[in-house]
């Protein structure tokens, strides 16, 4: 196979499924304006979609912007497909990013007006990514010991992360006298902005992570292991690794990775946390996870993707009265085309790409271990 | 250079006159393309009503592809299928069930927690009303049925508690009940003892009596010539020879199938056995249900000798070998490797003192079938130089490897870097050998290292382990093929129900003795220990 067939194996069901998103995005556009309005306009999904890419790269600041947008779903991706390349479906990434969003302020706060700040940066990015992988590392040693399933153990551990945000920011970090619960600024322990308005320091760490999880994955022995586990945990057993102890690590070192996500979004956007500190960033991980088809590079675009359409959102609905929401329909048919991959194949008349990538037994197997890019 | 058996005419000329009548099922000029393979070239087969008509060839040789045309799963690109003589056009299985043809898999498609009866219905429910099964209705025919073809079975007992030969005839049942009249079965001896293949073989032959087709898959050459009434031989998509059993052999078929001369039997000379390599003694194993299914075996391998071990599958060789490289951990007795006790080691421990392993079944343990060629043949040394420095892997160190072993132990692939999935069995199997073989090894376990290979094949990895026994490894042979364990080993131990229950030197084991010790363990009470030859 030439490198170009082999890249396109690759990359063709993400890229069709968001031609096929675009397509329906549309019937959505031009069906909700015939029931408000009765009228058939066929040029507002053009109108919408353009305002959709100005919005998000238009501009200098629009793409700033997209770039911050970016940053936590890059990291929670990882978060996402490391999992996936271990073999495990990771639903935690939401708790594990709020949970270490929650102890980088903790510990930012302590350290608001600590100079130079690059220390309390420091320890509060660390404190929070050891935090995510603590609550990684509950999943993991549960499976590992007790067989318990990873997708069932992570959903609990999400309510209990969103009352444990919930519980902390009204109690012991409350700022006194605030009329609801909110906690203090996190001051000279933020992530510097170093672009426009909003780029701060994240936006780069994001990519170098991304970088380092691909050199791990694919040259190191670890990573080895780990994608083995993934993609045949038997076949890793009897070469003498340790499965177990491999789902352990996997699921702490991806709760780290959505633990920072987490750490650089209060740190470097928000600055401060709410009782009702909402995020869907977690969910989306998963999307950008599939839709980058579990490699660290695939990540980066589909995060830059989701990035930009969360970033041109609001450009979309002022310019074209396309409602934000739009950007929700688009993010979920796309995750709809690439988990029902038969739909599109046969739309488009695609091949399945080869034995063990399609017919795999476990749903988190058959998106993490069929995936096997040759090492360099 | 001709291909042999071309010359041969259509098979009418080779057969009997008074058999000659029209057939029950044509295949003409059935060709079926696949991207880049033609699994079936203009195929001709002819099946006559009452006929046991073998299909022969190695893995790869378009059997399946054949059989899955004439089942409705595969649509030709030319040919035609004629049922007595009339065309047919299959939709799908449901369409060749209605048409009377049915297939009896290698893998049964039986529901274990539900009764003969069920399993026999299912999909073909009798019913008494528009809601309720008429379930004595179908007891009826079952019984019947069973009667007619001499193997009557409870239709209330649970399929799970019959034996693997009722099993395989519950499924044969299930066809019968739907009224098929051309049976296939794919290679149906595969998981039987001699004494089970033996009884199935007398309902295939009372089921042509009554005038059922038969085509009977397989790449036993023994079987085919003693159950077959006409044998037809494929190799790489194209019938290459028909033959009747009394005018063909072993040899003659083996040829045939695999375009060369082959050595059925791998030339053995005598061992040399050493010092004792593995010492085991008074071992115990529970299985997952922590019930003791190796109990109290004790055994000696020397360097330089292989010690087969029989047994019908399911009687502790599994739950033995995986304790002997430490995938298990024993629940008593004691494993020397040399003089070092390795009892309850972990596996990388015990393989880098120098033990391989070839597991029984690749696809789940031996290979990662999404990774590379030369990923897997650096999968149980990956971590060490030089494919590893630390935790750096060195790429271009597996790739040269990989080519190496890819030459060495001729390995049918494009690159080392395609997909391991993509190659053939016979090839995935030579990885697996390949891998293991070429460390420096003082003890070699071969579980079931042949199963569904073809006999070319068959042949490489016997001379292969012929060659290891002679440069003074120690082997360990576990296999439920009878004739694997007599044409490799030195000594045999016949294990039943989790004990060694007798040992033998293998030149001159009598075939059917052994069969009957690995049925019945043997009436006779045999010291369950091992001594060296």
């Amino acid at each position: 196979m030439t490198r170009a067939r082999r890249l396109w194996t690759l990359i063709a069901l993400p890229t069709l499924s968001i031609v096929l998103a675009v397509v329906v995005g549309s019937i959505v556009i031009l069906v909700s304006e015939l029931l408000v309005s009765g009228r058939l306009r066929f040029d507002l999904p053009i109108n919408a979609y353009s305002a959709l890419i100005s919005g998000s790269i238009g501009t200098p600041n629009a793409i700033v912007n997209t770039l911050v947008q970016t940053t936590p779903l890059i990291l929670g991706g990882l978060s996402v497909g490391l999992a996936f390349k271990a073999g495990l479906f990771n639903i935690g990434a939401q708790g594990q990013f709020l949970i270490g969003a929650l102890v980088a302020v903790a510990v930012g706060t302590q350290f608001r007006t600590f100079e130079p700040g690059f220390v309390g940066l420091l320890v509060s990015i660390a404190a929070g990514a050891l935090a995510g992988a603590a609550y990684g590392f509950i999943p993991g040693i549960l499976k590992a010991v007790s067989g318990a399933h990873e997708v069932v153990t992570t959903i609990m551990l999400n309510f209990v992360a969103v009352s444990t945000v919930a519980a902390a920011v009204s109690t012991i970090l409350d700022v006194p006298g605030s009329p609801s619960p909110i906690t203090l600024d996190v001051g000279t322990a933020a992530l510097p902005v170093l672009f426009g308005r909003n780029g701060h320091l994240g936006i780069l760490i994001a990519p170098i992570i991304a970088a380092a999880m691909s050199w791990l994955l694919f040259k190191t022995t670890w990573g080895f292991e780990i994608r083995t586990t993934g993609a045949n945990p038997e076949a890793a057993r009897y070469a003498g690794m340790s499965p177990r102890r491999i789902i352990v690590y996997a699921m702490s070192l991806a709760g780290g990775l959505a633990g920072l996500a987490g750490a650089t979004e209060v740190l470097g956007v928000t600055k401060h946390m709410t009782a009702s500190y909402g995020t869907t960033v977690g969910f989306d991980s998963i999307a950008v996870a599939l839709l980058g088809r579990t490699n660290p590079l695939g990540i980066v675009f589909a995060a830059l993707l989701f990035g930009a359409m969360r970033s041109g959102a609001a450009a979309m609905q002022i310019q074209a009265g396309v409602p934000a929401e739009l950007v929700g329909v688009l993010q979920a048919t796309i995750l709809f085309f690439i988990v029902a991959s038969s739909v599109v194949r046969r739309i488009f008349r695609l091949r399945a790409a080869g034995p063990g990538l399609d017919e795999a037994t476990t749903i988190s197997r058959s998106y993490g271990g069929g995936e096997a890019p040759r090492a360099a | 250079m001709s291909i042999p058996g071309e010359e041969i005419l259509p098979a009418e000329v080779a057969l009997p006159a008074e058999v000659v009548q029209a057939p029950a099922l044509e295949m003409r000029g059935i060709t079926k393309r696949y991207p880049g393979v033609v699994a079936n070239d203009s195929i001709n087969l002819t099946v006559r009503p009452g006929e046991i008509h073998a299909l022969l060839g190695e893995n790869g040789a378009g059997k399946s592809t054949l059989m899955n045309v004439l089942y409705g799963l595969a649509v030709p690109d030319e040919g035609e299928i004629l049922l007595d003589g009339g065309p047919l056009k299959l939709a799908g299985p449901a369409d060749a069930i209605a048409h009377g043809i049915s297939m009896v898999h290698q893998h049964f498609m039986l529901v274990p927690v539900l009764s003969v009866a069920e399993n026999i219905v299912l999909g073909e429910e009798t019913m008494a009303n528009r809601i309720f099964l008429d379930r004595d209705e179908a007891d009826r025919r079952i019984i019947e049925l069973g009667k007619r073809f001499g193997f009557e079975v409870d239709p209330d007992v649970k399929v799970g508690s019959l034996s693997v030969g009722w099993q395989q005839r519950v499924e044969i049942l299930k066809a019968l009940y739907r009224d098929a009249r051309i049976l296939v079965l794919d290679e149906p001896t595969a998981v039987l003892t001699p004494q089970e293949t033996q009884e199935i073989f007398a309902v295939l032959r009372r089921l042509a009596e009554q005038g059922h087709s038969i085509i009977f898959i397989s790449h036993k050459l023994y079987e085919v010539l003693e159950i077959a009434d006409r044998i037809t031989v494929i190799r790489r998509g194209k019938v290459v020879g028909e033959r009747v059993p009394s005018e063909t052999n072993e040899d003659d078929l083996a040829e045939l199938m695999v375009g060369r001369e082959v050595d059925l039997v791998v030339d053995r000379g005598e061992s040399h056995p050493g010092a004792p390599e593995l010492h085991v003694e008074g071992l115990r194993v529970n299985d997952d249900r922590r019930n003791e299914v190796v109990r109290g075996v004790d055994l000696e391998v020397r360097a330089g000798e292989i010690l087969g071990i029989a047994g019908v599958a399911g009687n502790g060789q599994d739950e033995l070998v995986e304790a002997l490289i430490g995938l298990r951990k024993p629940a008593g007795g004691k494993v020397l490797l040399g003089a070092n006790d390795i009892t309850g080691d972990a596996s990388r421990g015990i393989y880098e003192q120098g033990v391989g392993y070839v597991p029984a079944d690749r696809h789940r343990f031996g290979l990662v079938l999404s990774y590379s060629v030369a990923e897997n043949t650096v999968l149980t040394s990956y971590h060490r130089p030089p494919f590893a420095r630390g935790i750096l892997r060195n790429h271009d160190a597996i790739e040269r490897v990989a080519r190496e072993r890819i030459q060495e132990y001729d390995i049918r692939t494009p690159s080392e870097d395609v997909r391991m999935g993509t190659l053939s069995g016979g090839n995935q199997q030579k990885v697996v050998v390949a891998r293991e073989f070429s460390r420096d090894l003082k003890l070699l376990i071969l579980d079931q290292p042949t199963r569904g290979l073809d006999v070319g094949s068959i042949e490489f990895i016997h001379r292969q382990a012929i060659a290891k026994r002679d440069s003074g490894t120690a082997i360990l042979l576990v296999s439920a093929e009878l004739d694997e364990i007599l044409e490799l080993s030195d000594r045999i131990a016949v294990m039943f129900r989790g004990r060694i229950v007798a040992t033998m030197g293998a030149r001159g084991a009598d075939k059917n003795e052994v069969g009957l010790l690995m049925a019945t363990g043997g009436e006779r009470d045999v010291s369950p220990v091992v001594t060296a030859a």
